[in-house]
């Protein structure tokens, strides 16, 4: 495994191999039905995924296509019909147990952002470790801020919500995901309504954090470059029902810089993401037509 | 000297104005806007025509109400030809009879009014239980409640009492649970993420995501309490605005009642006022996200 490495390498002892690999997920043979009045609809049909601990796995697909049932299910927000999803070994939802117990080993970013409008954002980061009780009040504040000053946010923390930019905003979220020390962070779409350049210092930003922490990453996105840019894997998933069409691995070195956006490597796997994608869409274009019809 | 002034004028504020200072600097900034200037036309031209219709002209019919020249010169005289004025007893007496009822109704139904809709919104359970009930009661005039009201409860406290509470329980406990409706599944999806009890998510998530609701329906409420007490007063009453007015009606002394009737429309505005100011304080966060929005 290439992700224990830099740990040895960088000399530190204190970290087991093993913590750097936590937080492999693996998904088998997961089906979702849902029941809307009466009707079934099929989310999701006998999908697997392996995901290996410290992967930055991207998962691609049409919309509306149950990838996010797949995240959902995972976070624990939904039960699955059949099949089983293992964090690192451990069942968290399959035969017998349709819903997985929410938890913060499993951090969710969330698409339009869930930071609560109510708390400052140093509120916001130190909430996770009050209510888990694993710090106090005041040692939990400390904590957040000096988290957030590591994220640049030094300056805002006494802000609230809707008070900062909306990147700022979502850099928070990531920071107050992070303090809980997750094994997987799962993120959904998070810098779709965001320009592009507020969108390329999101990335780097993200990058930076998962070459720190090797935090095991499980990220949907529609956007293809955004897919290849940060991932190890990109699994394009099919239209509905969801199921692993073609996984892609990316295989350029971290630390990545923008200008490898502009690289052969970089345009031969986009082309590849994008035939693949591209076939998905039209069908669920034309899917969504006939529904209509 | 003027080179001086002139730079004292361009220097940049870092630090927001505090205390007098905001408050000074708030005063400044809106009477360079239209408002206070509207305001002021608004006022006077509904005085005018009142004193027009009653004074000026004596339309027919309306030359048996007192107008404002008439009203004013009872209500702030030592001595006022009909008994009412700001130096009488008798007249902060029913000021006070009357708060003192808003506030006792207006306490029981926040306090009963806002856990109940916080439980409503949050358990589907509880709901299920109180819900139908409230919408049956909720649309009872009432008016329809003094009878009942008058034969339940002993003296003439507890009946006032009682139907303004009533009024008021029903607005803030509705609003309430529409509050808690509103709050995005996100945060609370959010919040169980972060590991929290059910107790950390009614207190971190339920409430301060229904503040703004509660706060809304909490205005509505005090209104509706003055609404209710005036009329429980007028027909149980022995002290009080509402007793006033209609008191006065019955032995045709006019000004007290109109009087009466002003009092309780600018102690109606001052009550809605703090209760306004009170949910600005507690929301800061809401407060200041429609600030940046220009509101």
């Amino acid at each position: 495994m290439n992700v224990s490495a830099p740990f040895s390498e960088a000399g530190t002892p204190h970290k087991k191999p093993e913590q750097a690999l936590k937080g492999a997920i693996s998904i088998r043979n997961v089906t979702k039905i849902y029941d809307p009045e009466g009707v079934n609809v099929m989310a999701v049909d006998n999908a697997s995924m392996e995901i290996a601990g410290g992967e930055v796995c991207m998962i691609v697909g049409p919309s509306g296509c149950g990838k996010t049932t797949l995240l959902n299910a995972i976070a624990g927000f939904h039960s699955i019909t059949s099949g089983e999803i293992r964090l690192d070994g451990e069942l968290l939802c399959g035969p017998g147990k349709p819903k997985a117990k929410q938890g913060a080993d499993r951090m969710v970013v969330f698409q339009h952002g869930a930071l609560f409008p109510w708390k400052t954002l140093a509120e916001n980061v130190a909430y996770g470790p009050i209510v888990q009780g694993a710090l106090s009040k005041s040692l939990a504040m400390e904590k957040a801020r000096h988290m957030l000053a590591d994220a640049g946010l030094g300056d805002v923390g006494n802000k609230y919500p809707g008070e900062v930019s909306s990147g700022m905003a979502r850099r928070a979220e990531i920071v107050r995901a992070l303090i809980n020390d997750p094994k997987v962070l799962l993120l959904d779409e998070p810098y779709r309504a965001m320009d592009a350049l507020t969108k390329s210092i999101m990335h780097e930003s993200l990058l930076e954090t998962y070459d720190r922490t090797k935090v095991t990453i499980f990220f949907i996105t529609h956007d293809l470059e955004e897919a290849i840019f940060l991932g190890d894997k990109v699994h394009i998933v099919t239209t509905r029902p969801c199921q692993l069409k073609k996984t892609v691995n990316v295989d350029i070195p971290r630390p990545r810089s923008y200008a490898v956006q502009s690289s052969e490597q970089f345009r031969v796997l986009m082309e590849e993401v994008n035939e693949a994608v591209h076939e998905e869409a039209i069908k669920a274009f034309e899917a969504g037509e006939r529904e209509l019809a | 000297m003027a080179q001086a002034a002139s730079k004292s004028k361009n220097t940049r504020r870092t630090a927001p104005p505090k205390g007098f200072a905001l408050f000074l600097y708030r005063l400044k900034k809106s009477f360079s806007t239209p408002t206070p200037y509207l305001t002021i036309a608004g006022v006077g031209l509904w005085i005018f025509v009142y004193w027009l219709l009653c004074e000026g002209l004596r339309v027919d019919r309306f030359d048996k109400i007192p107008g404002p020249v008439a009203v004013a010169r009872d209500w702030f005289s030592p001595e006022p030809f009909q008994g009412i004025s700001i130096f009488t007893e008798a007249y902060w007496n029913h000021i006070y009879v009357s708060c003192r009822r808003i506030a006792i109704a207006f306490a029981i139904a926040t306090g009963v009014g806002v856990p109940l809709g916080l439980f409503m919104g949050w358990s589907k359970k509880i709901r299920d239980y109180i819900f139908p009930i409230l919408e049956t009661l909720r649309p009872i005039p009432i008016l329809a409640w003094v009878p009942l009201a008058i034969l339940m409860l002993p003296g003439f406290e507890a009946p006032v009492i009682f139907l303004a509470t009533l009024a008021s329980l029903f607005v803030t406990t509705l609003n309430t649970m529409l509050g808690v409706e509103s709050i995005d599944e996100e945060y609370f999806r959010a919040a169980g993420c972060l590991g929290s009890s059910n107790w950390d998510i009614f207190k971190n998530v339920v409430v301060p995501g229904a503040l703004p609701f509660i706060f809304t329906g909490l205005q509505i409420s005090i209104g509706v309490a003055w609404f209710s007490l005036v009329a429980a007063e007028m027909v149980s009453g022995d002290h009080g605005l509402g007793y006033l007015i209609v008191d006065s009606y019955v032995n045709s002394v006019t000004i007290p009642m109109v009087i009466g009737m002003l009092t309780l429309g600018l102690i109606g505005w001052l009550t809605s006022i703090l209760v306004r100011s009170l949910g600005n304080y507690l929301m800061q966060w809401h407060v200041r996200e429609l600030a940046l929005q220009g509101r």
